[in-house]
């Protein structure tokens, strides 16, 4: 997984644990947690395959804009690989 | 028409909220005992938290606003084991008709009747 | 009425009786926590015994054990290490019963506050610390922390200087955090014991800091 990873901007219904507020989002993966059963399948007692997790770090400025509190204050969540894409340099542009 | 756009009520962060309540409440007994069969059921592979989750998002922000924690918490389980056909909703109905008839309080309603 | 002497005599582990709840008007609720329960008990998925063990078990965590973690890392560097690169087996090896509880522990420094949430939900070290406070389940907390912090600090007491920079951690999956904070000045000479009696359960999640002994 590369550094730089922006979160889907998917909404789809049901149980996902990748908050609303963070989706569209790009952070730096602060590290790798391993591989855990896919809470999207097991909310519904499905057979669940192990997806890598990963603790991604969003600056405030990156979150909330204009309105952060403190641009440089950081948000730390765990969001699942298939949430994620990476970034180059030249997709970050607005 | 509906204004949805998927962002669900449980997705609380970065929404507008009031001050922070710093009241405490101590848990009672029948709260203790529902934190105890969610762990006791979910460790016994009867549902996975996530199950447990996903029946509390699905119960509503109403609920959320209207029900205590462990008010929720016990619908949840019971939904969950429904789901997972540990009874029935037929066993379930007649039990709770037999416990509300054993006594107008939890002390009374507690109490197992044919032990 | 015949009384069930578990519900009306059981102690918890700190000595005290249960909440007396027993008097109330029977709620739904209640009539389906005593008929979920029965039905478990009767079809043999949990048995009085084990229930009665499991509130024990969890009567029996509290901020303390977490309080005795921080005081342990405080004074021993080595363990400090060990905590900071897998908070889990640390808590295991001082004999914490945590159960399968995946923790990461967060320093704090001279730079950096570190603040605990969840947002989707009420994820918390339960395994370690006991139960959440009930602010940390509700609406206004769960919101408000990841947006205006510094904000929401200040309403648990607690201004921050403006060179230090606050980390949220959102248990968005299958991970908890506890704070480690820093150890205050002035507490060179104390033990371990007088150590842990400064640490707070709000310091651990980050609303507050140890406090000043003495």
């Amino acid at each position: 997984m590369p550094e730089r990873v922006r979160v889907s901007r998917r909404m789809p219904p049901g149980h996902v644990r990748a908050p609303a507020y963070l989706r569209g989002k790009t952070g730096v993966v602060e590290r790798a947690l391993g591989r855990f059963a896919n809470p999207e399948q097991l909310a519904y007692g499905l057979p669940a395959g192990k997806e890598p997790l990963y603790r991604v770090r969003f600056t405030m400025a990156e979150v909330w804009g204009a309105a952060a509190e403190r641009p440089d204050d950081t948000i730390d969540a765990e969001i699942f690989a298939h949430w994620l894409t990476p970034v180059t340099e030249r997709q970050d542009a607005p | 028409m509906s204004e949805f756009d998927g962002h669900r009520w449980h997705d609380m962060g970065g929404r507008e909220a009031g001050a922070i309540d710093l009241a405490q409440h101590d848990y009672a007994l029948w709260e203790k005992r529902v934190d105890a069969l969610m762990v006791l059921a979910s460790e016994k592979g009867h549902f996975t938290v996530d199950g447990l989750r996903r029946a509390l998002e699905d119960m509503g922000e109403q609920a959320f606003e209207t029900m205590s924690y462990y008010e929720r918490w016990i619908a949840a389980v019971n939904q969950n084991l429904l789901e997972a056909g540990v009874y029935t909703i037929e066993e379930l109905g007649r039990r709770m008709e037999e416990v509300q008839a054993r006594g107008a309080t939890y002390g009374e309603a507690a109490e197992k009747r044919d032990a | 009425m015949p009384h069930d002497h578990h519900d009306h005599d059981h102690l918890s582990p700190s000595g005290h009786p249960y909440r007396k709840d027993q008097d109330h008007p029977l709620s739904y609720w209640q009539t389906m926590e005593i008929a979920v329960r029965e039905l478990l008990v009767e079809k043999g998925v949990t048995s009085d015994a084990e229930i009665m063990a499991q509130i024990d078990r969890m009567d029996a965590r509290s901020p303390a054990d977490g309080a005795r973690v921080v005081a342990r890392a405080w004074t021993d560097p080595e363990f400090k290490a060990r905590l900071l690169a897998d908070a889990s087996a640390a808590s295991r090896e001082m004999g914490f019963d945590i159960g399968a509880l995946r923790l990461i522990a967060v320093e704090n420094t001279a730079q950096v506050h570190n603040v605990i949430v969840c947002t989707l939900c009420s994820c918390y070290p339960r395994n370690l610390l006991g139960l959440p406070p009930d602010w940390y389940k509700q609406r206004a907390y769960r919101s408000r922390v990841v947006r205006e912090p510094r904000k929401v600090l200040r309403e648990f007491g607690l201004e921050l200087p403006d060179d230090v920079t606050v980390r949220i951690h959102d248990s968005t999956a299958d991970m908890r955090y506890i704070v480690l904070p820093r150890r205050p000045d002035g507490t060179e000479g104390m033990d371990e014991a007088a150590l842990a009696a400064l640490v707070t359960r709000d310091a651990m999640i980050g609303v507050g800091v140890a406090r000043m002994p003495g």
